[in-house]
This record gives C-alpha cells, sequence and structure tokens, in this order.
C-alpha cells in the first residue's frame, strides 16, 4: 500500500500541471466576460435609450439625531443613483442655515452631518425638510425633542443603574430562586425547562419582530430584511457549532449558552431603548422600569434551570448574571451615544439567532435528561411550562409596550 | 442609592415623565432630583442656552433664518435686482388711423431656474424668465402680442384686461400648440396694474411652472383731465413719473416635489434674493410697487411694510387710492395693486418687507429696502 501510492501519484503528475492551467483558464474566462461587458456598458453606453430625462432617483436615510446647546445636528445616509446634493435646509417650514460637514455631493452610502443651530423647544416637535438640487425634499420628524445624552460620568452612571434594573437585578433576583428550587423533581425540572424554552421563544419573536421593524428604518443600501435573516442565521449556525463542539451541551454548559443569549437579546433590547432615549421618544416612567425588571426575573429562573442538577462554583452566579444582564448596560450606552437603526437590527437579529440555537439546545436537554426521549416533549408537565413561559412573558410585556 | 428611590417615586405627567426620562438618560439632573417640578426645571435648563444661541444668531441682519448661498443669476438668465425696474415698452409706430400701435414679441420657453440657491426648477417660461416680462402699455393704445411656442406643452397668454373671445387665450381661442404662433391683439384698457398667465390646461400646473407676469396699463392724461397731474405721475417715460422710484413685483412660489404644497416662496421667483441683496431707495424720493400675486396652491398672499404705512390701489385701476394708510394688504390669486409710500420722514436704514403669512415669509418672501440718502 505505502508503495503503491508514491507510484500512483508519479504516474498522475505530468497531467496535473496541464489540468490546472486548463482550470485556470476556464476561471479566467467568465472574468473576461465581466470585464468586456463593464467596457462595453461604459464605452458604448447602450442603456442611453433608457435615459428618459427623468431625475435620477434620490433616496435619503436619516441615522442620527443629536439636540444640544448648539442646535439641532442630523447625520444623514445618501441612497442615490448619483451623487445627491442636499441644497437647503427647512426646520419647521423656515428655511435655516447650516453647515454641512464634509461638504460637496454625497455619493451613494455616503454620510453627512447636517448641522443647524435652531433654537429647538424642550418637549415639542419639529419637522425638519431638506431639499435637494433637483427639488425633491425629504422629511424627518424630531416627535419630541430633548437635549440628547453626551457622553459623561454622570449620563453613563445614571444609564447603568437604569441598565442594570432592566437587565441585571430580574436576572439575579431570578437565579437566586436556584437553591429553592434544586431539590425539584422531574415533574418540576420538566415544567422549568419548559418554561425557560417558551419564555425564549418569545424573546425569539420579540426580537425578530424588532429587528425587522429596525431595519425598515435603516437606510435601504442595508437591504435590512435580507441582513436580519442572515445575522440570526449566521449566529444560530455559529452558536450551534460551536455549542456542540464539546458533545451536545449539558448543565453549566448549557445554562451559559442560555445567558449567552438572552445577554445578545438584551443589547438589542439595550440598544433600542437608548436610541428612543437619543430620539426623545421614551418617556420612561418608574411603572415602565418595573415592567421591564418583573417582565425579566424568569430569564434567571430559565439559566438556572439546566443547572439544578449539577453543583456549580459560586463564582458562576454572578458571572451568568452579568452575561446575560450586562449587555443591557452596553447597549442603553452605545443606544442612546451612538445609534443607527441597522446595528440595533443587527443585534437584536444575532440576539434571535442565539435564542433559537438555546431553544434547540434546552428542548434536546430535556428530551435527554427525562429519558423518554421526544414523547418527553408532549408531557403535561411540559407543555403547561410552555404555556406558562409564554403566557407570563406575553402577560408582563403588556406592562412595557408602549 | 437615594437618587433611585427618588426617581422612583417620581409621579409624572406626560411632560413631567420625559423630563424624568431625560434624567435617567442625560444623568444632569438625576443626582439634584428633589421633586418632579425639579427635573423638569433641570430639563428646561437645557435649552435655556438656546435663547443666548437665537440671540447670537441674530446679531446678523435676520438670524440664521435663511437660505445658504446665493443663485447664480447669470445661468438663470435674469437678475433679480435689475427685475425690479425692467419694463418691456415692446415696439412702436403708428396705425392708419393715427392710434399707437404697441407690439410685444413673447415666446414660451422651457427652461430649468434656480429658485432658491442650488434648487433648481425645471419651468416653463416667458422669454426666458420667471416671472415673465413686465408689460407697460399707455390707455388706449392698440396692442398687438405675437406669441410663439417653443415649449413642450401647448400654452397660451391669458391678458386680464378687456378684449374680445376670440383674444382670450384659452382653449380654442388662443391655446396653441408647440411650435405654433399666435397673435393676441386688443386695446390697452383698462388702465391699472394687471396681470397675465398662461390659460393652458391643466390650469393649476401651466401657472405654478412659471407662466405668468405683469401687465402695467399707465392712464392717458388727456382722457383724466380732473386728475391729470396723477396720471402724468403714472405715466412712463414723463418728468412726473421720473421723480418715482418704481418697481415690478410678482409674488411667487414654486412646488420643487409636485405635491402640490410650495417649498419656495419668493418676490420676483429667487427666495430671500432682496434680504441678501437689499433694493435701495432714495429717502426723498416716493415709491411706487406694481404689486401681483401668482402664487398657486395657497388661497392668499399678502405684503406687509415694516415702520411705514403706504396707500393702495386694488387693480391700479382708480386715480385716488382704495384703501388709505394700510401697512398689510391681502390678495388672492391674479389680484393685484398699486402700493405708493414714502420714507421722507425716516431714518435711512433696512425697512423690511414681506408676506404676513409668516409661513411664505420663513419660506423665502422675506425683503429688504434699503433706504439711502442718496444711491451710490
Amino acid at each position: 500500500m505505502n508503495e503503491t501510492r508514491p507510484v500512483a501519484e508519479a504516474g498522475s503528475a505530468p497531467v496535473e500541471p496541464l489540468r490546472s492551467r486548463a482550470a485556470l483558464i476556464w476561471l479566467l474566462l467568465p472574468f473576461a466576460v465581466l470585464a468586456l461587458a463593464v467596457t462595453w456598458l461604459v464605452a458604448a453606453n447602450p442603456l442611453s435609450r433608457f435615459d428618459n430625462g427623468a431625475p435620477p432617483v434620490e433616496n435619503l436615510t436619516f441615522e442620527r439625531t443629536v439636540l444640544s446647546d448648539s442646535g439641532i445636528d442630523l447625520l444623514v445616509r445618501a441612497g442615490g443613483s448619483e451623487p445627491m446634493t442636499i441644497s437647503q435646509v427647512q426646520v419647521d417650514d423656515a428655511y435655516w442655515q447650516f453647515v454641512q460637514e464634509p461638504t460637496g455631493p454625497l455619493g451613494r452610502g455616503e454620510t453627512a452631518w447636517i448641522r443647524l443651530p435652531y433654537p429647538w423647544v424642550l418637549g415639542e416637535a419639529h419637522a425638519v425638510k431638506m431639499i435637494t438640487n433637483t427639488g425633491a425634499t425629504f422629511e424627518h420628524e424630531i416627535a419630541v425633542a430633548v437635549p440628547t445624552p453626551v457622553a459623561n460620568a454622570a449620563t453613563l452612571w445614571s444609564q447603568m443603574l437604569l441598565g442594570a434594573f432592566v437587565g441585571i437585578v430580574p436576572v439575579a433576583i431570578g437565579l437566586m430562586f436556584y437553591p429553592a428550587l434544586r431539590g425539584i423533581g422531574r415533574s418540576g425540572m420538566n415544567f422549568l425547562l419548559a418554561m425557560t424554552v417558551g419564555l425564549l421563544v418569545f424573546l425569539m419573536i420579540d426580537a425578530a419582530g424588532e429587528a425587522f421593524e429596525l431595519a425598515g428604518e435603516a437606510a435601504a443600501i442595508f437591504q435590512g430584511q435580507a441582513m436580519v435573516v442572515l445575522a440570526a442565521s449566521a449566529a444560530f449556525l455559529i452558536l450551534m457549532a460551536t455549542g456542540r463542539r464539546g458533545g451536545t451541551p449539558t448543565g453549566l454548559t448549557l445554562a451559559t449558552l442560555i445567558a449567552l443569549g438572552i445577554g445578545l437579546h438584551n443589547l438589542g433590547e439595550g440598544l433600542a431603548i437608548g436610541a428612543a432615549f437619543a430620539a426623545g421618544a421614551a418617556g420612561l416612567g418608574t411603572f415602565l422600569v418595573l415592567g421591564f425588571t418583573i417582565h425579566n426575573i424568569t430569564e434567571g429562573i430559565g439559566i438556572a434551570a439546566p443547572m439544578l442538577k449539577k453543583r456549580p462554583p459560586v463564582w458562576t452566579f454572578p458571572a451568568l448574571t452579568l452575561l446575560a444582564g450586562g449587555p443591557a448596560v452596553v447597549g442603553l450606552w452605545i443606544g442612546s451615544l451612538a445609534h443607527a437603526p441597522q446595528w440595533s437590527a443587527l443585534a437584536l437579529a444575532m440576539g434571535a439567532g442565539a435564542i433559537l440555537q438555546v431553544v434547540v439546545e434546552v428542548s434536546a436537554y430535556l428530551a435527554r435528561s427525562d429519558g423518554r426521549g421526544t414523547a418527553a416533549l408532549l408531557s403535561w408537565p411540559v407543555m403547561a411550562g410552555l404555556v406558562f413561559g409564554v403566557t407570563f412573558m406575553y402577560a408582563t410585556a403588556m406592562l412595557v409596550k408602549v | 442609592m437615594f437618587e433611585i428611590s427618588d426617581w422612583l417615586r417620581t409621579r409624572l405627567s406626560r411632560r413631567m415623565v420625559l423630563g424624568a426620562g431625560l434624567a435617567a438618560a442625560g444623568g444632569s439632573a438625576v443626582a439634584a432630583v428633589g421633586s418632579a417640578q425639579e427635573v423638569s426645571q433641570a430639563g428646561y435648563g437645557g435649552g435655556k442656552p438656546h435663547q443666548g444661541m437665537a440671540g447670537s444668531g441674530h446679531a446678523s441682519s435676520h438670524g440664521a433664518m435663511m437660505t445658504v448661498g446665493d443663485v447664480d443669476e447669470a445661468r438663470n438668465g435674469f437678475d433679480t435686482a435689475k427685475m425690479l425696474t425692467e419694463w418691456e415698452t415692446g415696439t412702436v409706430s403708428r396705425l392708419p388711423d393715427g392710434r399707437v400701435l404697441r407690439t410685444f414679441q413673447i415666446d414660451a420657453v422651457d427652461k430649468e431656474i434656480e429658485i432658491a440657491p442650488g434648487v433648481m426648477f425645471p419651468a416653463w417660461t416667458y422669454n426666458g424668465r420667471v416671472p415673465g416680462p413686465a408689460l407697460r402699455a399707455t390707455e388706449g393704445e392698440r396692442l398687438r402680442i405675437v406669441f410663439r411656442n417653443f415649449g413642450s406643452h401647448p400654452h397660451s397668454i391669458h391678458f386680464h384686461g378687456i378684449h374680445s373671445a376670440r383674444m382670450d387665450g384659452i382653449p380654442g381661442a388662443g391655446v396653441i400648440d408647440p411650435g405654433d404662433e399666435f397673435v393676441y391683439e386688443f386695446d390697452a384698457k383698462p388702465f391699472g396694474c394687471h396681470f397675465y398667465h398662461c390659460h393652458a390646461l391643466p390650469l393649476k400646473r401651466h401657472i405654478h411652472k412659471g407662466l405668468y407676469g405683469l401687465f402695467v396699463v399707465d392712464p392717458d392724461p388727456a382722457r383724466h383731465p380732473e386728475q391729470s397731474d396723477v396720471a402724468r405721475s403714472r405715466l412712463l417715460g414723463t418728468p412726473e413719473n421720473a421723480e418715482w422710484q418704481e418697481f415690478a413685483m410678482v409674488m411667487n412660489a414654486f412646488d420643487t416635489n409636485f405635491d402640490d404644497e410650495n417649498e419656495v416662496y419668493a418676490v420676483n421667483t429667487v427666495a430671500h434674493t432682496y434680504m441678501k441683496h437689499p433694493i435701495p431707495i432714495l429717502r426723498d424720493k416716493p415709491v411706487r410697487v406694481y404689486l401681483v400675486n401668482a402664487v398657486e396652491f395657497d388661497p392668499i398672499n399678502s405684503f406687509h411694510l415694516h415702520g411705514n404705512f403706504y396707500d393702495y390701489y386694488d387693480h391700479g385701476t382708480t386715480l385716488t387710492p382704495t384703501l388709505r394708510t394700510v401697512d398689510t394688504i391681502t390678495q388672492c390669486q391674479a389680484q393685484r395693486g398699486i402700493l405708493e409710500f414714502s420714507f421722507k420722514e425716516h431714518e435711512p436704514g433696512l425697512y423690511m418687507f414681506h408676506a404676513h403669512q409668516s409661513e411664505f415669509a420663513e419660506l423665502g418672501w422675506m425683503s429688504f429696502f434699503d433706504v439711502k440718502e442718496a444711491v451710490a
């Protein structure tokens, strides 16, 4: 065997370079045709018949709004078929002097800051309208004018408090059920795991819906819908693959994966809340914050569930809490200070994908640990747990949906 | 944390909730918050610097409320400063019966014009300008308007005046196809400040695309012996008329995105042009403004003069004012009139005039007279 192999290779050796050269030529051919097509399009302009005299397609997306003592600053992204020029800007139906940074026409996908020294009024609405050189107009509504948060210690601190209440505190409270739940029986265990699946399914739907909504606000160039689906799929597949590297995840590993999925969801959630603050749209009352806290308590229980039969070291509890809840703080910071809808959509999409992976793994774990396999999934404690998980999330979400 | 408990305890109204949200996000107020009221004050505090900011903005003529840049008037082919005093008097000849025959040549031309700095508008024009030429004739003359359509759509000239049905410029009576020619002929009467525009259909589009202009018929002093002095002062070319500073002003507007709402308002087309380049007038010479409203989509327009009052002659068809000592008049579309006023008793300076629909003013219909001792 060992002797025959080199012979075979030696025999095929003269053929190999020829074949690879042929392959190279075949590879070059399509590129050559493409180059030819491009050259012809540019040089001969055969599409000139389609030029019907209509003005170029123009599109402008407003990505960020910053209200400060120096007025209104807007980050816009152009999406025209040709570079477009912002000629004049109206605020509340009045032409207003503005400065564009950087100046000049905006190519496809390019961004610029439009700075308006406008004396905006706290708590009231303003409308900005940009007029391009072709006379097309693009409007942006500032629903409620409030100063945009700036990055200083006080801001970051208070946002951290808010993020903690929304993300970290509920997970910590949920994990505190751990000792009480340890002695739980098979049915109870199944109920808890099913409840975890139920709440995760709710979060997944929530995250996906929000991701699609935000993707709709993003500039067309990002192709929001496709981006959300791709990001969710990628997150799902990557986590599936890495999660199963050491066999199917159980115990602490599974808890960590759940915490990661919830964390990604909370990151997107935080980005959205932060962005709402920056846009002045969020009138965040005490009630709303408490709602978020209660809503998220089950997340902690869900993380605890797969570890009930193990005895993980104590440090894992704060670590898991931070992993699941901490991203809410980070999201708030980023969302209020530097936000664009596509980034929130991306984070939420990845969260949805990550949660789907956890849903699969928790279900698998449930089936396996029960011993009855997939039949266990249809048992009545599992059904009850699922229903409870989804219903609890849905009902507590009523506290926070505005 | 005391801050958090205070914050959590706060019960707020909608506006207050905003304040609290702001406090939570902005952080600036959280530590200081003792009551809801303070939250809201802290919030408003954030807005206060704007008063100072607005103040500094006002230091330059009229704040930051202005279009940015300048219109390329050479490319437009018409100069808004010259347009004020440019009267189209046509060519004059005598009819066999001795009457004056005045002939005007007007061509309809499609042309892209710059109506605010950097904002182009695909206009339909008379003689390449918007508004069209300010025609001026004398009462009793025979008028002949040779109209050629070089545009891409059927057009006409419909004069507000006294004429026969055949000369009305409506479909079937003077609306002509591209490439055609039509001659409108009628007597110049009644004297006054009149209007002409395209009456092809759809009317709205043909008007707001730019086909309109002033048509002034000066009174013939011989026909008004009891007020011949007044008539002479109105008659272009007389020494009495030279004592006046006369201006042609067409109030117009442009719907740049074709949503049936105007984006730009102006006198003589270009937004803010007389804000950036105030109209110089001599203090001791009286001023006469021939004013017409050509704005489409909005029911009325108006003219308000700062620091002064004027006499107004509705349609200009009388030699005595129809309104005395007013500082604001309104005109519906096609309504027009003559304004007469003097800054003789005033100190020199910039005197504003604008539409007193603030919206129109802020969208470009805002101007200055620069009252001077003597024009350099």
